[in-house]
């Protein structure tokens, strides 16, 4: 899996590629979890564009992450989930947690 | 039943044979007439039950076995079975409950996708005895679905 990070102010944009599963997702939670104790961070952005396959292992790294945002009172957002990752993403309800939408844009665009 | 088709895996409890053991399963249930929608739910549930194997059954250790066997029968029905030698579940019902998980970085969903996804789903385990599951699809016919 590849992990790509860029701050812009006080928002953390993470884009994925590849499969998100058991393999991947500790180091996936140690990145983001290292960079939001460290940074100046409130709001996080992931980009799942690139990501195939999604299962609870990967779910829960967002969902951990979620709560870690939300604490602070930052907002997180998901963006570009192909329909078969969205689909799990709906199924274990997510979405009503961290909103989907297409693209970073889409965001912006609020 | 009928047996159309079989494969007989075994791997070591290394957490990159989960996409391993999701794609040989993905790929061999291809041979059946479905959707790539319905191959991407089988991968997700393989990728379910041998994760447990690796993160439950033997606490990540990666020295040990796992074993999944995939059957086709009677064209359209697909029996996966997913085995190890672990510490096994001391209560199985508790285990299969949607919040329920020993580990919080998985938010106990495992269990609740294999019984959304198959339908049918059977786990034999007891403490010290390692933890079977097995799991039945049929799938439904698109040629028949297409003409409809």
């Amino acid at each position: 899996m590849d992990i790509e990070m860029k701050q812009v102010r006080n928002t953390l944009i993470v884009k994925l590629k590849g499969e998100l599963d058991m393999q991947v997702a500790d180091k996936l939670r140690k990145e983001l979890d290292k960079k939001l104790e460290n940074e100046k961070i409130e709001n996080l952005i992931i980009n799942l564009g690139k990501v195939t396959f999604i299962d609870s292992s990967g779910l829960g790294v967002i969902i951990g992450r979620y709560k870690k945002v939300s604490s602070r009172k930052g907002k997180m957002y998901i963006v570009g989930a192909n329909p078969s990752v969205e689909k799990i993403l709906v199924f274990c309800g997510i979405n009503k947690l961290v909103p989907i939408y297409g693209s970073e844009q889409d965001i912006i665009n609020i | 039943m009928s047996i159309k088709n079989y494969v007989r895996l075994e791997f070591q409890s290394l957490p990159e044979n989960v996409s391993f053991a999701r794609s040989c399963v993905g790929s061999f249930a291809s041979q059946i007439d479905c959707t790539l929608e319905e191959i991407e739910e089988i991968k997700l549930v393989v990728s379910e039950a041998v994760s447990n194997s690796i993160i439950h059954g033997y606490d990540n250790r990666t020295n040990e076995k796992i074993f999944v066997m995939v059957t086709i029968a009677d064209d359209r029905c697909l029996e996966i079975m997913v085995e190890d030698r672990g510490k096994g579940i001391a209560d199985v019902k508790q285990a299969m409950e949607p919040t329920y998980s020993s580990d919080e970085t998985r938010m106990g969903l495992g269990f609740t996708f294999m019984k959304s996804f198959m339908d049918d789903m059977e786990v034999i385990s007891s403490p010290g005895e390692g933890t079977i599951v097995k799991m039945r699809r049929t799938f439904m016919s698109h040629e028949k679905e297409a003409y409809a």
